[in-house]
């Protein structure tokens, strides 16, 4: 069976099923508790499995992930959130230092089997410390894996597949997409996830295994590689420009599908890399040494990046720094010049 | 052998939740005046008993009693009440203006008055303070234009904050204020440092800054708290133990095996605990720790014990996670009451005066209400303008912000 699901009640699904499965999973994370997180994402769990399970912790994000690497080396499987995503800096170090590296240091004897939920992005007026997207911070460090699902139903099987994995995973959840599909329209009526084919959700346990991007819409003029709310953008910037793209939803940033992404640009010769986080050292950069690398004597165009600009997140001007879908097509139509 | 005892895991639970009967019966609130009032120069490893006490002045019949009675003068305390008045209508009209769409987000601190503006009176106006969100009664108590701050709320083109920052999150240098950092109690050990260099440069004014209860677990305070007792700095920590973080009860940060004005004593701090909706008792503590830093010596810990009676934020329904009328049971009360009814038993105000200054605050707070949206909201603008996202970002602008900047007029000329 299948339900009309939006992105939070998919991931609480997943959350859900999973603690069913494995009495060793424990989710705890600032507010998740009773009132069941800020964004409703662990709500009814702590009725459903009892306190031990699911509990409010200290407002201290190091404390959290650091907690989570010793009960991950215990042997239980925490999945923690990290309120925003704004708010994970003070965990850097038990991420960059302790998660990430437990397995290489101890030569295999100790794990930190754990998944970070992180709820990111901007397009909710969060101004600068509510709206930023740091997966390139993570991707940059070996040893993490990193996710960033675009639609209800790939996060519930993503998240799925970060709880079942050895190693620890940061699953980055698009606040805006919660509720449903974003094209980048801020004035324009908001869809919802229900009336949309990837809002329809498998009731019961399935997994969408991490490093392998989906072709959301396949083309033969451009490849745009996109991850999170930029997929719907990109989507909607294919569809005003009338351009032929083939737009590819990454899904999982590391490990990285590609084989997927040569594949695309091998055929069409030509590239576009679109994320909300800012440019310099963004993952842009990376796909783009990748596909520099891999289908160089393809290419017939420099590949191009767009992305929110170099700058904090600004409250007023959100919209203008969200990179939204005319920026978008005016890089298809630049491409295709080239 | 296995202990066949299940211990499980202690996750603390607040005495009621939504449907349940508000209870603060195991809180233990002494009476008035019977808490010692230690000289400055006493050892804290002496002072360790005012931690787990209860420092208040004002007593049931209203009259300010006990050594910590400050000899403040009728004027001062009708400067407060006005302060917290107007601190009040200002939170009052913002939330409705948020509802209306005017703005995004606001932050009220009712119930919580005392603790800023109570403390901002007792302070040089110099000295600098490094505030949370809810400390909106700083600026007010120092006089600092409403206009300015609503024009930051609603950011609009005379936003001096260019419209970058989240409404309330203020900053102005000239009130001794500190920018605000959505970030919490990142500002803790920055108001350590600030305090570190006014005592490096024999600068007589003196650091103080705040965090919640919640965020008192965050590392940055305990850093805080282990700088400021290493070098003596001039500063006074406060802790606004307000019950709640957003949906966590105080236990949560660790409130149910000690307080948090004993977090002073693992690093030979003074810890006193003070009742914050208690205006006499707010403003003679924080001017005993002044006193004390100012003299050179060194930091206090303040934990002001009080009781958040709104929502964490306009984004939050605290009747989700807290009984309705949990605000309405609190023992200690209401500051501004409080406040009041003091002033009155000591024929220093009358109701009449009370009911005028309160009509001449709302209408103060609508006509620059007014004045304020005729400068532009956040739903109906006019932002400021879109070159502005990419300065002061650094002192001078690199090639790529100049070029992305370009890139941006080029589009949306």
């Amino acid at each position: 069976m299948t339900q009309p699901m939006n992105m939070i009640q998919a991931v609480n699904s997943a959350m859900d099923i999973m603690m069913a499965r494995d009495p060793d999973i424990v989710i705890f994370g600032e507010d998740v508790g009773y009132f069941g997180g800020v964004f409703r994402a662990t709500e009814g769990l702590q009725k459903k499995y009892g306190r031990e399970r699911t509990f409010d912790t200290p407002i201290a994000e190091a404390g959290i992930l650091g907690v989570a690497v010793g009960m991950g080396a215990y042997g239980l499987r925490p999945v923690v959130e990290i309120q925003f995503a704004d708010y994970i800096y003070p965990a850097l170090d038990q991420l960059v230092s302790e998660a990430a590296r437990l397995r290489y240091r101890s030569a295999g004897e100790f794990t930190a089997p754990m998944t970070v939920r992180v709820p990111c992005g901007g397009g909710i007026f969060g101004g600068q410390t509510h709206s930023q997207s740091p997966e390139g911070i993570f991707t940059h460090v070996c040893g993490l894996k990193t996710v960033i699902p675009s639609n209800p139903y790939d996060a519930k099987g993503l998240l799925i597949s970060a709880i079942l994995d050895d190693d620890p995973v940061l699953f980055f959840e698009p606040k805006r997409l919660y509720n449903g599909p974003f094209e980048g329209y801020p004035d324009r009526a908001a869809t919802l996830w229900a009336n949309h084919p990837l809002g329809q959700v498998p009731d019961d346990y399935y997994a969408i295994p991490l490093g392998q991007a989906v072709i959301r819409r396949p083309g033969d003029a451009v490849t745009v590689l996109a991850y999170g709310t930029m997929v719907h953008v990109a989507l909607a910037a294919a569809e005003e420009t009338g351009i032929d793209a083939e737009i590819i939803d990454l899904r999982t940033l590391l490990p990285l599908d590609i084989d997927s992404i040569t594949a695309s640009v091998d055929k069409t010769g030509r590239c576009v890399i679109v994320h909300e986080a800012t440019r310099t050292s963004g993952f842009g950069a990376e796909l783009s040494a990748l596909v520099q690398e891999h289908c160089f004597y393809r290419l017939e165009a420099p590949i191009l990046r767009v992305t929110g600009w170099d700058t904090p997140y600004p409250y007023s001007l959100e919209w203008h720094y969200f990179p939204g879908p005319a920026r978008v097509g005016a890089a298809l139509r630049q491409v295709l010049e080239g | 052998m296995r202990n066949s005892i299940h211990h499980g895991l202690n996750v603390p639970e607040p005495s009621a939740r939504p449907g349940g009967r508000v209870d603060f019966s195991r809180l233990d609130i002494p009476k008035a005046g019977m808490v010692r009032c230690p000289d400055p120069t006493e050892n804290p490893a002496e002072m360790r008993d005012l931690a787990y006490d209860l420092i208040r002045v004002l007593d049931e019949q209203h009259q300010a009693v006990g050594p910590w009675a400050p000899k403040l003068d009728a004027d001062l305390l009708r400067r407060g009440l006005r302060a917290m008045l107007l601190t009040r209508a200002y939170d009052e009209r913002m939330v409705r203006a948020q509802r209306q769409g005017k703005t995004s987000f606001y932050m009220k601190c009712t119930g919580e008055e005392a603790v800023a503006v109570g403390q901002a009176l007792a302070l040089r106006r110099d000295d600098m303070c490094f505030p949370t969100y809810r400390q909106q009664g700083l600026l007010i108590a120092r006089d600092w234009p409403l206009l300015d701050m609503m024009c930051q709320v609603f950011a609009n083109s005379k936003d001096r904050l260019k419209g970058r920052q989240l409404p309330v999150m203020y900053s102005a240098r000239e009130a001794g204020f500190f920018s605000i950092s959505g970030n919490l109690a990142t500002q803790t050990s920055q108001a350590v440092g600030w305090a570190m260099a006014a005592a490096f440069k024999d600068d007589p004014r003196i650091a103080v800054t705040w965090v919640g209860d919640g965020a008192s677990a965050e590392g940055d305070f305990h850093h805080a708290l282990t700088f400021a007792a290493v070098y003596q700095a001039p500063v006074i920590l406060n802790i606004v133990n307000n019950q709640w973080a957003i949906s966590s009860f105080q236990g949560i940060a660790g409130g149910e095996r000690t307080t948090f004005a004993a977090r002073a004593i693992g690093f030979g701090l003074p810890g006193l605990r003070v009742d914050g909706n208690d205006f006499l008792a707010v403003a003679a503590v924080t001017a005993w720790a002044a006193e004390r830093a100012r003299a050179g010596l060194g930091p206090s810990v303040i934990e002001l014990f009080t009781y958040r009676a709104g929502a964490h934020s306009t984004s939050d329904d605290p009747s989700k996670y807290r009984p309705a009328d949990e605000a309405a049971g609190w023992p200690l009360g209401d500051p501004i009451q409080r406040l009041k009814e003091h002033l009155i038993a000591v024929g220093a105000w009358s109701q009449a005066q009370h009911t005028a200054l309160e009509a001449e605050l709302t209408d103060l707070v609508t006509r620059t209400a007014k004045q304020a949206e005729s400068f532009g909201t956040i739903d109906k603008g006019p932002p400021p303008p879109v070159a502005t996202m990419f300065e002061d970002v650094y002192k001078e602008m690199p090639w790529h912000l100049r070029r992305q900047q370009q890139e941006l007029e080029e589009f949306e000329p």
